[in-house]
């Protein structure tokens, strides 16, 4: 019964890992540059997911803005976890510009994306 | 005007920084004096804030008028001041020497915005160092990253490549970062390391505590490219235009050691630090690693720059080395080579920029009689090469001696082993690039045709003489700049 309620009970935590661990999984794992992009996007949508989790809180509370009868501060969310992570989607949004405007300098100078080729086409050019 | 310099030294290159696209597009010249500028008064108001923080003691300034806790706070102290002298000075001495460099490697419509995100990249590093805010602080992080990853890929044929890596390295290093954040804000519900300081003590034994601690360590790491997490950093080093590599070798990782040294001894305690974890005998022996993997590395390659990268993952050792020791001298010896290397690696990676400029190349093996050609940046090379190696009264043997006493407190005799055998393979490797210069045989051979002097442009030289010339006055001075910034910033539990 404990185990269940330990993961039932923090399902939003066990959700955070396992798409971190995808993310991970794909930017080490996969031959494809863009696979690999979108496997760092799910590494950092991970994070964002768990500082939401850690606003929120039991019991019925509400969105921070300030209510007639609601004058404690449990009864609301924890507004600051939110505000960070509007500062990290920007960080997340203009990393992904950064790597994709890479991408496309890589596709243009090579003709692929995949790791493999790129590689074997470095290797040709260094050889002649 | 004083009072202001904290946030000042922040917004003004920030500022400039898109100032600098407007002023560029009107007239492109104007891009270069700006940049000059700019950086000119960062490194006025990192004097000042050393003058202030010396004289008065620390500096706290408020942004907004916000009370610490809750508002950001910026918190100076002397290891923060010095590192924004070490930041300031670089990026305008590299700034200068930038012009011809960059004319020659970069495209012409190009050079505004290079202008634009290297004030961007000043900006990142000079916040990261004066915040006092963990969040902050990885904001500022991901603007150097973010900016550092844009002037790499505008390098060479592999340079996107290289910068590709590097950009999926440098997000999981700073997403650990920011977990180790989350972690101590679930715990304490602060981010302000000053009140980080005084909450965390009575939860030393929990769970989230230790992960959050270990996040912090394994994500900087990366951003300093501690071995085995150091793959990016070859590869893009070597394929970033000149001026790229001599300022962002010199200050990325540095800034990276900075931030690793507040987490480890001011948000945590260094009793933690020391006793909790074995984190520091770990660290100790990565840092071994790095230093033996760096040096014999360093001595495979015939590539200059790609030579004083694999030298710069051995020098990141040493640094993280003295910290890991856990004593007084080893703490100084780190703090005091993070400035020297951060000086040693600037020349070094400027006269690559210059061999570059003049040549085309910079393999090692064409060197032969380059010093008739170039005598003072060669002459300067040697300097900054000797400094390397730790020959007296350079700058790097007063770091590398404090860094061995550390060793030898701590009784560590592994270390002090390594410390010397890397030592000595850092000479072999820079002596094998001045033998193949000086001492080249063909020289007997070919006396018909003496090389014509043709030094660079006195826009590079002079940088690359002043360089220098620092890195002996250090080794003169390091004594007044342990007594005057340095001790004070040894944490209080050593």
């Amino acid at each position: 019964m404990d185990t269940m309620d330990f993961i039932i009970g923090k399902y939003n935590y066990w959700v955070y890992i396992v798409l971190m661990m995808i993310g991970f999984y794909a930017m080490i794992a996969k031959n494809n540059f863009v696979k690999k992009l979108v496997g760092m996007n799910i590494f950092q949508t991970a994070i964002i997911l768990y500082y939401i989790s850690i606003a929120s809180k039991k019991g019925g509370a509400t969105i921070p803005i300030i209510k007639e009868g609601l004058d404690k501060a449990h009864q609301y969310l924890n507004p600051l976890p939110h505000v960070l992570m509007l500062t990290a989607i920007v960080v997340m949004v203009s990393t992904f510009g950064v790597a994709v405007a890479i991408l496309i300098m890589l596709y243009r100078r090579y003709g692929t994306l995949e790791e493999d080729e790129i590689m074997a086409i470095i290797k040709m050019e260094k050889q002649k | 005007m004083k009072e202001q310099a904290p946030i000042l030294i922040v917004a003004i290159p920030l500022l400039m920084a898109f100032l600098n696209i407007p002023f560029g597009l009107f007239k492109r010249t104007l891009s270069y004096p700006i940049t000059v500028i700019t950086t000119f008064l960062c490194v006025y108001f990192s004097y000042l804030i050393a003058d202030t923080v010396v004289n008065n003691g620390n500096i706290s300034y408020r942004l907004g008028g916000w009370e610490p806790p809750w508002g950001i706070e910026y918190a100076i102290d002397h290891l923060n001041a010095y590192m924004l002298i070490i930041v300031s000075i670089v990026s305008f001495i590299v700034a200068i020497y930038s012009k011809n460099s960059i004319e020659k490697e970069i495209a012409k419509e190009k050079t505004v915005y290079f202008y634009t995100i290297y004030l961007l990249l000043v900006t990142g590093l000079l916040g990261i160092v004066v915040t006092g805010d963990l969040f902050n602080l990885f904001v500022f992080l991901e603007i150097a990253s973010l900016a550092g990853y844009a002037l790499v890929a505008i390098g060479e044929d592999r340079a996107p490549l290289a910068t590709f890596n590097y950009i999926v390295m440098g997000t999981i290093g700073a997403c650990f970062y920011l977990l180790g954040v989350g972690y101590l804000y679930i715990v304490t519900g602060s981010l302000n390391i000053t009140d980080l300081t005084k909450l965390l003590p009575p939860l030393y034994h929990s769970k989230v505590v230790l992960v959050a601690f270990a996040f912090f360590v394994v994500g900087v790491a990366i951003k300093i490219a501690l071995f085995p997490l150091h793959t990016w950093l070859p590869d893009a080093y070597t394929h970033a235009p000149s001026t790229v590599s001599a300022f962002v070798a010199a200050t990325m990782t540095k800034v990276g050691a900075y931030a690793m040294i507040r987490v480890m001894f001011t948000v945590f305690e260094p009793s933690f630090t020391l006793e909790a974890l074995p984190t520091t005998e770990i660290l100790g022996w990565v840092a071994s690693a790095a230093m033996m993997f760096g040096c014999i590395m360093a001595l495979a390659q015939d590539d200059l720059k790609r030579m004083l990268a694999y030298i710069l993952v051995a020098e990141v050792g040493y640094i993280v080395m003295g910290v890991s020791v856990g004593n007084k001298e080893g703490f100084i010896g780190s703090v005091l080579h993070i400035l020297n290397d951060s000086f040693m690696m600037v020349s070094l990676f400027l006269v690559a920029g210059a061999i570059m400029y003049k040549e085309g190349h910079r393999n090692i093996k064409k060197f032969a009689n380059l010093h008739k050609k170039m005598p003072v940046t060669m002459g300067c090379f040697v300097i900054a090469a000797i400094s390397m190696v730790g020959v007296p009264p350079t700058a790097g043997f007063f770091s590398k001696w404090y860094l061995i006493l550390g060793a030898i407190n701590a009784q560590k005799w592994f270390f002090v082993a390594f410390l010397l055998l890397s030592s000595l393979m850092v000479a072999v490797a820079f002596f094998k690039i001045i033998q193949n210069t000086f001492f080249h045989p063909s020289e007997s051979h070919h006396k018909h045709e003496e090389p014509i002097r043709d030094e660079v442009p006195s826009g590079m030289l002079l940088p690359i003489f002043v360089m220098s010339v620092s890195l002996l006055l250090i080794g003169f001075l390091s004594g007044q700049i342990i007594d005057l910034l340095i001790q004070h910033a040894v944490p209080k539990g050593f």
